[in-house]
């Protein structure tokens, strides 16, 4: 996005504090950072480094819910999944644009997802066993992906702002969609109301540590808020999260895994038990249930696609050559 | 990974630009990698149409866009701050005169 290829990124003066104070003043004015701007070498890398796993993110998404696509229970589930899931590999691809204006190519990118040198949301190490856990992706995590999201529209630089909005936009159809699938079971017969409700008590943990370590552990918070890459903490984005979701889990008349959550009247905010971060540094480590499975599945995709990009790129040659031999000829 | 050339080299960048189906001029949506202008225009339809988002699209190869430099900025566009006589609102109708 915004015609990176023009001018190369100034390295010089890489930390000038004038220019650094002129910078931030931008930020505390709302203006709006973009591509060609002169900008702190650590802001470019938090926002390559926020926006590629964010991309990575949304391309090993598909997997989980791939893997439904041909069991789907309807025609109509099966062609509204398959929407999702090309959805998740546009938002990807916005993504990876609005990280390349940033100086990085999609190639360095691919290759750090490929590697396992880039992380993804840990979420997506998560399997699906059942029809009732894409539902639950629906509700549960693209719900906690919105949350994220809805404030990185106003993100202080400019391409990441514009991609989130178009994002917000596809993303509330994925929710609805997959309320949709767990009011569908949890209204249906005893067992698939035993399917949604197992597949709550396997989402739930899991989507809370979408909002990443708690604001006492978060390492990066206070310069990212700083620099308007983030708006909200973690912990304030969780409960927002837990606010909005309880109450569609009880009107649905499922139950969340955690003894300890209770509406507090006073505050007018649901509370939560300890959330086990051992199991979330296990899953961000590459220990999760499906890790290697996520990565594998998208090395073999990468190779098994090279001959699609190859024979692409053969046929644009032999076009532009077609083309300049017919220009000769008419000569 | 069979790939041995970056897609910088290979693949080159272009700009979207679509046109909505108000009416209104194209504008600018996004960007992506294709081998040349035809495959653009299928990969920006996949892409960046998938809603009814408009009628027309427009893929410009994104090297050859010319932009004003950011540092000029204050050069181009500051003058337009002290022209305010250029917008209606600078200037009183009397109310018996109705809209204009």
């Amino acid at each position: 996005m915004y015609a990176q290829a023009l001018n190369v990124a100034e390295k010089a003066h890489a930390d000038d504090p004038e220019l650094r104070a002129r910078f931030q003043r931008r930020v505390d004015a709302e203006e709006k950072i973009e591509p060609n701007d002169w900008m702190p070498e650590g802001y470019r890398r938090t926002l390559v480094r926020q926006i590629s796993q964010h991309a990575h993110s949304e391309i090993v998404g598909m997997l989980p819910e791939g893997n439904w696509i041909t069991r789907a229970p309807s025609l109509k589930r099966k062609a509204a999944l398959l929407a999702k899931v090309q959805d998740e590999g546009g938002h990807g691809l916005y993504l990876y644009s609005a990280a390349e204006t940033l100086g990085v190519s999609r190639e360095e990118l691919v290759e750090q997802l490929l590697t396992g040198k880039a992380k993804y949301s840990s979420i997506f190490n998560y399997p699906t066993p059942s029809w009732a856990d894409i539902g639950m992706i629906g509700w549960l995590v693209d719900g906690a992906a919105i949350m994220n999201q809805i404030p990185l529209c106003r993100c202080s630089y400019g391409p990441y702002a514009r991609a989130m909005i178009r994002v917000c936009k596809e993303e509330s159809f994925h929710q609805r969609q997959g309320f949709e699938i767990v009011m569908t079971l949890a209204k249906g017969s005893p067992a698939q109301k035993t399917m949604a409700q197992q597949a709550l008590n396997r989402w739930w943990w899991p989507a809370l540590m979408m909002f990443g370590p708690s604001d006492r552990d978060s390492q990066h918070s206070d310069q990212n808020m700083a620099w308007k890459i983030k708006r909200f903490s973690n912990d304030d984005l969780r409960q927002k999260f837990i606010d909005a979701t309880v109450p569609q889990g009880h009107f649905l008349g499922l139950t969340f895994p955690d003894p300890e959550l209770r509406f507090n009247e006073a505050t007018g905010h649901w509370e939560h038990g300890p959330i086990d971060w051992s199991e979330f540094n296990r899953v961000v480590r590459g220990e999760g249930p499906c890790n290697r499975e996520r990565l594998k599945a998208r090395q073999k995709a990468h190779a098994e696609g090279a001959w699609v990009r190859e024979a692409a790129l053969a046929h644009a040659e032999k076009r532009a050559a077609r083309k300049a031999a017919a220009k000769i000829a008419a000569e | 990974m069979t790939e041995k050339s970056g897609t910088e080299k290979t693949m080159p960048l272009w700009e979207v630009f679509i046109r909505s189906r108000t009416g209104l001029s194209h504008r600018h949506c996004g960007s992506l990698h294709a081998p040349d202008a035809e495959m653009a225009l299928q990969a920006a339809r996949d892409v960046y149409t998938r809603r009814g988002e408009g009628l027309s699209i427009w893929v410009v190869p994104s090297s050859a866009i010319t932009a004003s430099d950011p540092q000029d900025k204050d050069a181009l566009f500051e003058p337009t701050a002290s022209k305010i006589y250029r917008h209606p609102t600078f200037y009183e109708v009397p109310e018996e005169v109705g809209h204009m």
